[in-house]
């Protein structure tokens, strides 16, 4: 009985394991291995091992370009778990109709393309897209002028192309989380805004966190926002590191920047594991 | 009542966020010249003939439909083995496998495209669709992962007993019992892939770019070439898919109960 269990897993999971191991395991190795490679302008890469790729990032410009990287997927994520929570809490009150309405407009935005949803910024912000002429109008501008390449318009598009990633994360918590819970504080006379603060949010610190950690690791890794709405000193680390594989042919240098920023990365994940830890949830 | 204020002022102003930049692409696409002006200037459907006429868009479009719906399948066909035997034999291989594949949805995508671009690349397997379909399948795959997941946890296990205890093997459970209640949940996370895989640009550009040149890759190389309303039509076209697929979704099924909420 138990060997027919494992031949049927074997049987079910051969194909899985193949594909997973073979495409993230194996592409993850590989990008170790020729972070330690040296640059081939003739090709893509020269199979020595050496650490020129790494020590070429000891400089003040690399560590400034990733501490500013932080910086701004930690600004981001503030702003859409800021906006987002409250939002998923009203999106899981509301009556079952608007829910799917507000649930499958959020859908749509998560997927527009991060081209798209830098190019429609930037058209928002160009002189003729409107907003500009909206601000004329009500005297904030004094005529017409495009408001790109600004960090502003970067922020724009990061926080619009996240909140909903912060959204779906932060929603099945919330949704589960029983009326009665809240209905009872409000029936002890807290106001809805008290019962929020000293109820609903205590209660998700968990979901808090995580939303609050993928919502940074997501704007880690945009490319397109910061690269078409940015000025060339507001490049974030993942724009150096496609240019850096693109434009300037170093792969080597591209993966050592990856290795590094994965390594941001897992120190944020660890210290998110170590934040839980010291408070558990009460 | 002031609460209420706050609350439909908040729900307005986040709405009038996510919508501008949508409005603003469809209303420039119907500009009836070249400029890219909004409110547009003698709207018309000038630039959707252009669309429909230009061989290299509609190239585009149709090839960014094919890979989403290759991906789309290859993703299904990893994430409904590991989650039934997750489910059905509590396996820690599948558990693992699970694992894995959260990790590359976790990870920042510039660092999975140059991961991939290094792996085809070493294959010396380069430019060809599979490349960004498997790609894109191996990155998204934890989505219908989670929600065929959810679909086997709301499984009643007395209707599963029941079906054993009438003499129904594995296939027969599969089949007759767990298809009906776990299908609504394939679907959604097959549409997920669909529509992620059909929008995502930075993994499609390095692993294949120049040849398998998708949507959003033609988009991005007119953004340097100058602009022209054709773009906003392309655009358009995509939300549209968009709107469309998630609102079947909605309608066929249990949408807050898909994403992991409450049920109905």
């Amino acid at each position: 009985m138990l060997t027919a269990g494992r031949a049927q897993i074997a049987l079910w999971l051969a194909w899985p394991s193949i594909a997973l191991v073979g495409t993230v395991a194996i592409p993850f190795l590989l990008l170790l291995r020729i972070s330690l490679a040296a640059p081939d302008p003739s090709g893509l890469w020269k199979s020595v091992l050496t650490l020129d790729a790494y020590g070429a990032l000891l400089n003040r410009e690399f560590a400034g370009a990733l501490l500013y990287s932080l910086g701004v997927a930690l600004l981001v994520a503030t702003i859409t778990v800021a906006l987002g929570f409250p939002l998923t809490y009203l999106i899981t009150r509301m009556k079952r109709r608007p829910q799917v309405v507000w649930l499958v407009f959020l859908l749509v935005s998560l997927s527009l393309s991060d081209v798209l949803n830098a190019f429609s910024w930037q058209l928002l912000l160009s002189k003729r897209g409107g907003l500009t002429g909206l601000l004329v109008l009500l005297g904030i501008m004094s005529r017409p002028e495009s408001l790109t390449p600004s960090n502003g318009a970067v922020w724009a598009s990061l926080v619009y192309g996240i909140l909903p990633f912060t959204v779906m994360t932060l929603y099945p918590s919330l949704s589960q989380l029983a009326p009665e819970v809240v209905e009872a504080a409000r029936t002890l006379g807290a106001s809805p805004l008290r019962a929020f603060r000293t109820v609903v949010i205590p209660m998700t610190r968990q979901p808090i966190l995580a939303a609050f950690v993928i919502s940074t690791v997501v704007t880690l890794g945009a490319y397109v926002s910061p690269l078409v709405l940015g000025r060339p000193q507001s490049w974030t680390l993942a724009v150096l590191i496609g240019n850096a594989a693109l434009a300037g042919h170093d792969v080597p240098r591209a993966a050592a920047m990856s290795v590094c920023l994965l390594g941001a990365v897992g120190l944020l994940g660890a210290a998110t594991v170590w934040i839980t830890r010291q408070r558990p949830a009460r | 009542m002031i609460a209420r204020a706050v609350r439909w002022l908040f729900l307005a102003l986040i709405a009038t966020f996510l919508a501008a930049p949508l409005l603003v692409v469809t209303g420039v696409s119907f500009n009836g010249t070249a400029r890219m002006s909004f409110p547009p200037a003698h709207p018309g459907l000038l630039w959707y003939g252009t669309f429909f006429a230009d061989k290299g868009w509609m190239a585009a479009f149709t090839l960014s439909l094919g890979v989403a719906t290759g991906a789309a399948l290859v993703a299904i066909s990893l994430a409904f083995p590991i989650a039934y035997v997750s489910w059905r034999y509590r396996s820690r291989a599948a558990r693992w496998l699970e694992t894995l594949a959260r990790l590359s949805f976790v990870l920042p995508l510039v660092v999975l495209a140059i991961a991939f671009l290094i792996f085809w690349s070493a294959l010396g397997h380069v430019g060809r669709i599979e490349n960004t379909i498997l790609s894109h399948a191996v990155v998204f795959v934890s989505l219908p992962l989670a929600t065929i997941a959810l679909g086997f946890r709301s499984v009643d296990p007395a209707l599963v007993e029941a079906a054993r205890t009438l003499g129904a093997r594995d296939e027969d459970v599969l089949r007759t019992v767990l298809r009906p209640i776990v299908l609504p949940y394939v679907v959604s996370g097959t549409v997920f892939v669909f529509i992620l895989s059909l929008n995502e640009y930075i993994i499609a550009y390095l692993v294949a770019g120049f040849e398998v040149e998708t949507l959003p890759i033609k988009v991005f190389n007119n953004l340097r070439m100058g602009f022209q309303p054709t773009m906003c039509v392309g655009a358009v076209l995509f939300m549209a898919v968009g709107i469309l697929a998630f609102s079947l979704v909605a309608a066929s099924g249990d949408l807050p109960k898909l994403l992991g909420g409450r049920a109905r």
